[in-house]
């Protein structure tokens, strides 16, 4: 601490330091490649603004020499690539978040790499970014890369772009190279929406215009790149946009008091607003926001705050609180642009959950309309998306939700895809618009309902859905039951894969998406079946353990049995019956599931049958005295 | 009614709002969450965090504690301090079986006094009470390979860290889906650095530990490093003599592993100051961090924190 610290007064010292907790935060990313000398300018920006300290210099130092790539100078892109697999490989995996603070701002820099799933990571940085740098290497102007990289920071709504023409020291500083591509980048920036473009031109090894001006270009007058990054408005607040929070948590700590706790998505609240609650609808009105500190008369966009409403209504977590009178759209049916992250291809028709602020539900991707060309920005046809890839798709969700387009709001427009198995999160997604038929298709109410109709027939409708790799005997099996059940007075009907593929399912064909299709399509008949009263029997070799989860979660509790006819490959192969093991052995099968297509078994079917143990008679059986004994069968 | 909340777009508000978020994030979503509680100075921001978040409402997780029993004097009182409020529940979780082997840093070295006494002890405690997601105070600033880290850490059910599976995290979005068995480590501060949490800790006037502030204790000088001899337990090397020397922590872990420096800073204010004027990081005072290249991003894999 210097001397002329301590001899400051005190007041003058409380005063320094209100100053320095007021300073506000900007958050952005930087993309490039590994060439443009990215991870460089990051590195010049922590040591120019002296954000490193001694011992992180020393082990600079040391590192440089080392593994560095300046021939023993500094290499500042050592500082940003963190992991120990990246310093051996010189590349970078990942995103990494950089800190550093002048006496203006705080900065959070959102560094991603220029490498392979680099849609992925980019998308992650710029979710919650502010702005977005985007070098370009001067000598090269503008590449692919380039306009990948707009497009990317365009889709996810990041409105000022600084675009940091480098290496200006390879090019003689020349003045025309900084002209030609601003120009050149203006015309992209247009037609991709981004508003503010600032470009600046400098070189990271050597530090022109990263802190302080450079000599070396006395003809570029505007601000350096640290100079803009402090001065530029943090535009996200979204404060003048109607008032919006999800609900996170429902604080009840007691009779007496019920808060709903949330993060304001937009706008501001006062007491007294009128507020309705989505999608239900009710209106109350704000008796008082609560913090820790106390109450408060007013509180907006980016806080976290506790409501307590006038009313007793009823809200819960996933509900959001609007302005009354400017209330959001709700709707199940969406489009919406995905952005694609697992290595497992998104499939139309699989069912994943989906979360959008705090709310998750059960959604299907229906028709993928079409994909992104990151590079071209071309629309391409495609009927799934791979791991980095950008789609417009359709999306039905299981229940209506109260949403913005993401262009709107960013909090109440965004959401992510989670695979049901692997609880991976393998997409992110932006909504565009409700799709019409959602708003306007309702459901007819029908006087004689299922119960009328199961009491009518004796039994209630169900569904036995039979699983297994082809061969293992279900058709055999289902076609016993079935016949069982007749002779007992019961009304029954089997829907058998070969059969339903020459009718209603004769358009699809073997990959892994027509098959999700395939089962989509019977889960819905089964479930047409089970309503009208009967006893369904579904014979489908149904292999993904998602399929058949979606079917179940179509039927109601209670009335859907899974059955696994459980045949060992070898046992149902040999048995082969159509001949098709053989066919695929050759090769002539494609998509065979069980040699060259997978084969989930079930974890917790209701029935299993071992059919190494048991003649199809006996399973027959075993499944009838199972559909008695869980009351499907009225007696009497 | 007192204040506005219009005002708030500070980096502290900024930073406070997403905390409180996350905190709350997990209760809405997870069974059994727990805080994890080192009493340092980062423990100190995230707990007055936690309380804001869930207010009035008491904390609704406890706190533990995972002690290595070579914590210093004065961390015990302030942690007894904290449990004495009647809204807070703490567990002290030691790991018995290292006790019973005598693992201590002084015989066994940082290394094996870690593994054993801090992540054993931490796995230990998660699987015994079965919580499934536990908040940590770490921040990204610390240590390269923490930069990487999501706020949402997805632990498989051995308490392991896979840097090269992460989830990918978007917005405020977590996915905090798991089987059963696997969890969350959950970093509410990610996004503070060092200085912020000072800021915070004047602006809120939380306290901490008086270790941080500038005293005269005593000390010995071992390879670079100003050990504080905080009770006898620590054998003297031959020639050795504790020298009274002003000194403060800026990192609180085991004693003898923590480095002191030197330093005039007797208030939060000084301390502020003297950051602004540093020249060195905050975890160089923590030894363990040198056990070889790359070591915290090893430890993290084994499940340290």
């Amino acid at each position: 601490m210097s001397q002329s610290t301590v001899t400051t007064t005190h007041s003058q010292l409380a005063t320094y330091l209100a100053e320095l907790e007021r300073k506000d935060l900007l958050r952005f990313i930087t993309c490039g490649s590994v060439d443009d000398g990215k991870s460089t300018l990051i590195g010049r920006l922590l040591f120019e603004s002296q954000q490193l300290y001694d011992d992180q210099m020393d082990a600079l130092k040391k590192d440089s020499a080392k593994v560095g790539t300046r021939g023993g100078d500094i290499d500042f892109a050592l500082l940003v690539d963190g992991l120990a697999a990246e310093r051996e490989q010189g590349i970078t995996i990942d995103v990494a978040y950089r800190f550093f603070t002048t006496q203006r701002r705080k900065f959070i820099v959102a560094d991603t790499p220029g490498h392979e799933q680099y849609t992925r990571n980019m998308a992650t940085g710029a979710s919650t970014a502010d702005l977005a740098v985007i070098l370009v290497d001067a000598r090269k102007g503008l590449l692919v890369q380039t306009r990948r990289h707009s497009y990317i920071v365009s889709l996810l709504g990041i409105r000022r772009v600084v675009l940091a023409i480098n290496k200006m020291d390879l090019v003689g500083y020349d003045q025309e190279v900084y002209t030609a591509i601003t120009v050149d980048y203006q015309m992209l920036a247009e037609r991709l929406g981004i508003e503010s473009v600032v470009a600046i031109p400098v070189s990271a090894v050597n530090g022109d215009n990263v802190v302080s001006a450079s000599v070396a270009m006395p003809w570029y007058t505007g601000p350096t790149l640290l100079q803009h990054l402090e001065t530029v408005p943090v535009g996200q607040r979204e404060t003048d946009e109607p008032f919006r929070m999800p609900v996170q948590w429902v604080n009840r700590p007691h009779q007496d008091f019920r808060g709903f706790a949330g993060t304001i998505a937009s706008g501001a609240v006062r007491p007294g607003d009128r507020l309705r609650v989505q999608p239900s609808g009710r209106v109350s009105s704000v008796a008082r926001i609560v913090t820790a500190d106390g109450d408060v008369s007013l509180a907006d966009a980016g806080c976290s705050v506790t409501l307590v409403l006038a009313d007793e209504v009823d809200v819960s977590r996933g509900d959001v609180l609007t302005t009354h009178d400017r209330p959001l759209e709700c709707a199940d049916q969406f489009e919406a642009t995905v952005i694609w992250m697992s290595e497992a291809p998104l499939l139309q028709g699989r069912q994943y959950l989906l979360k959008s602020a705090t709310r998750t539900v059960s959604a299907t991707v229906m028709p993928v309309k079409y994909k992104v060309n990151v590079n071209t920005l071309e629309h391409i046809p495609a009927e799934r998306l791979e791991l980095n890839d950008i789609g417009v798709c359709e999306i039905e969700c299981d229940r209506a939700m109260a949403f913005a387009a993401y262009t709107q709001n960013r909090t109440l427009g965004a959401f992510i895809l989670i695979d049901r198995l692997t609880h991976d999160t393998v997409g992110a997604g932006l909504f565009h618009f409700a799709l019409r038929r959602s708003q306007n298709i309702h459901w007819q109410a029908i006087d004689v309902d299922r119960s009328v109709r199961a009491a009518q027939k004796r039994q209630r409708g169900c569904v036995l859905w039979l699983t297994g790799l082809s061969g293992a005997g279900k058709s055999t099996i289902a076609n016993l039951v079935d016949r069982k059940l007749v002779a007992m007075g019961r009304h029954t009907y089997v829907l058998d894969g070969d059969n339903v593929r020459h009718g209603l399912n004769k358009d699809l064909g073997f990959t892994a998406q027509d098959r999700v299709e395939n089962i989509r399509r019977v889960a819905e008949v089964a479930k047409l079946m089970a309503d009208a009263g009967l006893i369904t029997l579904v014979s489908f070799i149904s292999p993904f353990q998602s399929e058949r989860q979606m079917a179940r979660e179509l039927m109601s509790p209670g009335e859907f049995f899974e059955v696994y006819v459980d045949a060992p490959l070898a046992v149902a192969e040999s048995r082969d019956p159509k001949g098709l093991y053989q066919k695929a052995r050759r090769g002539d099968l494609r998509n065979f599931t069980g040699i060259d297509s997978p084969y989930e078994a079930p974890l917790a079917a209701e029935i299993r049958i071992d059919t190494t143990s048991l003649t199809p008679a006996d399973a027959a059986e075993q499944i009838v005295d199972y559909l008695d004994r869980a009351g499907m069968l009225v007696s009497g | 009614m007192t204040d506005l909340l219009d005002a708030r777009s500070t980096h502290l508000d900024r930073l406070e709002a997403e905390s409180i978020q996350i905190l709350r994030e997990v209760v809405a979503e997870c069974e059994r969450p727990v805080m994890l509680y080192s009493i340092g100075k980062d423990s100190a921001v995230m707990l007055h965090l936690a309380r804001k978040a869930f207010y009035p409402a008491p904390l609704p997780f406890p706190l533990l504690h995972v002690d290595t029993t070579w914590k210093f004097r004065d961390m015990y009182k302030l942690r007894d301090e904290v449990a004495r409020d009647p809204a807070v529940r703490l567990h002290v979780h030691v790991n018995q079986d290292g006790l019973a082997r005598g693992i201590s840093p002084i015989t066994h070295g940082s290394q094996v006094h870690t593994d054993v006494m801090k992540t054993e002890g931490l796995k230990q405690a998660l699987d015994q009470f079965g919580f499934d997601a536990a908040f940590g105070g770490a921040r990204r600033d610390e240590e390269k390979s923490r930069a990487k880290e999501r706020v949402f850490s997805f632990r498989s059910a051995a308490h392991r860290w896979d840097p090269k599976r992460q989830r990918p995290e978007l917005w405020s979005l977590y996915n905090t889906r798991k089987a059963p068995g696997e969890s969350f480590r959950v970093f509410p501060l990610s996004n503070w650095t060092e200085l912020d949490v000072w800021q915070y800790i004047h602006a809120q006037r939380i306290p901490v530990v008086p270790l941080y502030f500038a005293d005269w204790r005593p000390v010995v000088e071992r390879s670079g490093s100003l050990i504080m001899v905080d009770d006898d337990r620590l054998p003297l090397l031959p020639g050795e003599q504790p020298q009274l020397r002003r000194v403060r922590f800026r990192t609180l872990g085991c004693y003898p592993l923590t480095g002191a420096i030197e330093s005039e800073a007797t208030t939060v204010e000084d301390i502020i100051l003297e950051m602004l004027a540093a020249r060195t990081s905050e975890r160089q005072g923590r030894l363990i961090d040198h056990d070889g290249a790359a070591s915290m991003e090893q430890k993290k894999q084994e499940g340290y924190f």
